[in-house]
């Protein structure tokens, strides 16, 4: 009898999958809201301010979405994924993207058959020790306890690093950002290793920041950027260019500012003319966007810059690596054309 | 001197020597008795003074009640920042449930007693009636919890959170799993072979798994098997599995309870002429209840505190809430505040129901011992 019902089940669900065809686009539009998986909490990327909205540097790319597919960056329905979760959340269908600092590597893309879309984030992962623990270098921790979030990159990233210098540690398993911010300051472990971006967050948390410090060592490329299912390019293609249009944003000096009197203007700069819709760009319709999208996501959410330095300044977070190409930094984008 | 003669025998009890009775006496009997405990006390004393000035100090007197973040409370006293707490405290209670709705679930709380009342209260007035109101009570909770009907606005679950989410857990959780945990304690006692090995089955398997690998599967396997969107509402996949986990152990404590009944029970019944059912309702039941109520609330104050699991499938309950609120960069580092109030609301709720199972208890003794 259970066996049977199982077997009713999953045949229901096979057959029901089989005939789910409809675009993600259009199932967004339908919706009227996008959904987005994000952090369940990580300063400066993802979390609720006092008021119960969420904000930070991954949700503005959420927001950035929906204006861009429905013309309102409020429209947006959160959920929240652990390190665990996230990939079958999205796997599931509980989101059209995962925009939760995930960090793009072979065996996600491929393996776990995402579309890594583009990196909005560069980070490297890095040591966080007490200055009283007196070591200058990750050489000089043999020995040391490590607490490292269980399921991510950082996990294996250390055992690595550790094992070809031959440097012996000690892993305290923890499962989120908070946990271990606890845990290193009641000096259950020596070390802290996680992206440096939340290093930074972390260290910020404490009474007396100075107290610590982020060794030199950054031992991995930590690539973060936006995820969406295989199988949809459209949709795909889409959240990429918005990540693009929002850099492009910066590059070309459109700020949420004066984003409308560009686009209500004729612009020297025909690329600013193309991204903003006054000479639109050919194929839009093949991406089923409107031909003001782009001034939607500036108005609305900002530029690259502007995001940026909305979250991830009061971090004290530099832009680094993750400033545009000509300011020596890795954001390389595409041409408008 | 005039000294009074008296009968013997009737010579009046003299009072005891003044030192022994009174605060004097007790002070003196079980605080200064000997040198070394003065010394114990006095040392007792000091150190007490201290801890208690430090943690009325840190909790109340240099405590910040309202400020606009860490930074802001530090430059006002060094104590507690509640301000983490009382600025947010629609959150933890509500999660993410828009503010124009909440009465729903306010209203929903409070009628919860009045639903509960007849169940958990035998003597109450106009019992009766009330009982009509628990059953309709789930539909009506539903509809306005969730909305989508009645003109009701319709929340996504994604919203839910704080210690709204773990009293719908927790309640939905205890309330399905005590009938199931029954009919699974009576089936593996059945003399019906596919009954028992069924009822062995499910106990034995959820018995063995570890909760948190169920939640994991009501969050993920389950989806494999839905077509994509359903959006078969992860709460209720939950629910689902804090039920099934449950309702496993309730039925060993049942089972251990209908086994501690004497068989002359049994006979008695059989020789009354009772049917099965009749048997079950008016003999075993009653008694086995009764003497599974201890176990049965110990497992209710688990469950209900296990609901905090699900902060691990991304759903946010009241600790799921509190690192939130410690993400964001205003409150970043005020964990131990945090944590408490956490910690203080899960203590009533579980306290409240250890009471409630004492007095349930003194109240069906009948004091067969």
């Amino acid at each position: 009898m259970k066996t049977k019902m199982l077997l009713a089940v999953v045949t229901a669900g096979v057959m029901f999958a089989g005939s789910v065809l409809a675009s993600t686009l259009d199932d967004v539009r339908a919706r009227g809201k996008l959904n987005c998986i994000i952090n369940t909490g990580l300063a400066g990327f993802a979390a609720p301010d006092d008021k119960g909205n969420w904000t930070g540097f991954d949700v503005d790319f959420c927001k950035a979405v929906a204006a861009a597919t429905l013309g309102d960056a409020s429209k947006v329905n959160y959920t929240t994924a652990t390190g665990k979760t996230r990939f079958t959340k999205l796997a599931a269908g509980e989101g059209e993207i995962l925009s939760r600092n995930t960090t793009w590597t072979f065996s996600r893309d491929v393996d776990l058959s995402q579309t890594f879309i583009g990196v909005n984030y560069y980070d490297g992962q890095g040591f966080m020790v007490p200055k009283s623990l007196g070591v200058k270098s990750a050489k000089g921790l043999d020995g040391a306890s490590v607490c490292i979030q269980t399921g991510t990159t950082t996990e294996l990233n250390l055992a690595e690093y550790f094992k070809g210098n031959n440097i012996k540690y000690n892993p305290v398993p923890i499962e989120t950002n908070a946990e271990a911010q606890e845990l290193y300051k009641a000096g259950r472990c020596d070390v802290y290793t996680t992206d440096a971006s939340g290093l930074y967050a972390t260290m910020m948390s404490f009474d007396n920041p100075s107290d610590h410090m982020v060794l030199p060592e950054i031992v991995s490329k930590e690539p973060l950027g936006p995820v969406v299912r295989h199988g949809d390019d459209q949709w795909a293609d889409i959240v990429s260019w918005v990540l693009r249009a929002m850099m492009a944003a910066e590059e070309k000096g459109i700020t949420s500012k004066n984003v409308k009197e560009l686009a209500a203007k004729d612009n020297k700069d025909k690329e600013i003319n193309r991204l903003l819709g006054k000479d639109p760009l050919q194929g839009l319709s093949k991406l089923g966007l409107s031909a003001d999208w782009a001034v939607n996501v500036i108005s609305q959410v900002g530029n690259y810059q502007e995001s940026f330095e909305k979250h991830l300044f009061p971090l004290t977070i530099k832009r680094g690596m993750n400033a545009l190409y000509r300011d020596g930094g890795l954001h390389y984008i595409p041409p408008i054309k | 001197m005039s000294e009074k003669t008296y009968k013997p025998g009737n010579y009046p009890d003299l009072p005891p020597p003044p030192g022994t009775v009174g605060v004097y006496g007790w002070i003196r009997q079980n605080l200064f008795s000997s040198i070394s405990n003065s010394l114990l006390t006095i040392i007792s004393v000091v150190l007490l003074y201290y801890l208690i000035d430090g943690i009325i100090g840190w909790f109340f007197l240099d405590a910040v009640f309202d400020a606009d973040s860490k930074i802001a409370c530090r430059k006002i006293d060094d104590g507690a920042c509640w301000a983490v707490i009382t600025r947010r405290v629609g959150q933890f209670v509500y999660g993410f449930y828009p503010e124009a709705e909440r009465w729903r679930i306010d209203i929903t709380f409070l009628t919860m007693f009045v639903a509960f009342a007849p169940l958990l209260y035998p003597d109450i007035p106009k019992r009766k009636w009330l009982l009509y109101f628990s059953v309709f009570y789930p539909f009506f909770a539903f509809v306005l919890i969730m909305g989508g009907y009645f003109g009701l606005q319709k929340i996504e679950y994604s919203l839910f959170g704080g210690f709204m989410l773990t009293v719908i857990l927790g309640v939905c959780g205890i309330v399905c799993s005590l009938p199931l945990g029954i009919l699974l304690a009576l089936g593996r006692q059945s003399n019906l072979t596919v009954v028992r090995t069924l009822s062995v089955c499910f106990i034995e398997f959820m018995r063995g798994v570890p909760l948190i690998t169920l939640l994991f599967v009501a969050s993920s396997m389950l989806n494999y098997f839905l077509p994509p969107g359903t959006n078969f509402s992860i709460l209720v996949r939950v629910i689902i599995m804090f039920t099934f986990f449950s309702a496993a152990y309730i039925a060993e404590v049942i089972r251990g309870g209908i086994q501690a009944i004497p068989k002359g029970q049994y006979e008695a019944a059989d020789a009354l002429g009772m049917n099965y059912w009749q048997k079950t309702r008016f003999i075993t039941l009653p008694q086995a209840l009764k003497i599974s109520i201890p176990g049965i609330v110990n497992t209710f104050i688990g469950l209900y505190k296990d609901t905090t699991l699900v902060v691990v499938i991304g759903l946010l309950d009241p600790l799921g809430i509190g690192r939130a609120a410690l993400a964001d960069t205003k409150w970043n580092g005020l964990s131990t505040e945090t944590y408490l109030f956490v910690a203080l609301f899960f203590f009533v709720s579980c306290f409240a129901m250890s009471r409630y199972s004492l007095w349930l208890e003194n109240k069906l003794n009948t004091d067969q011992k």
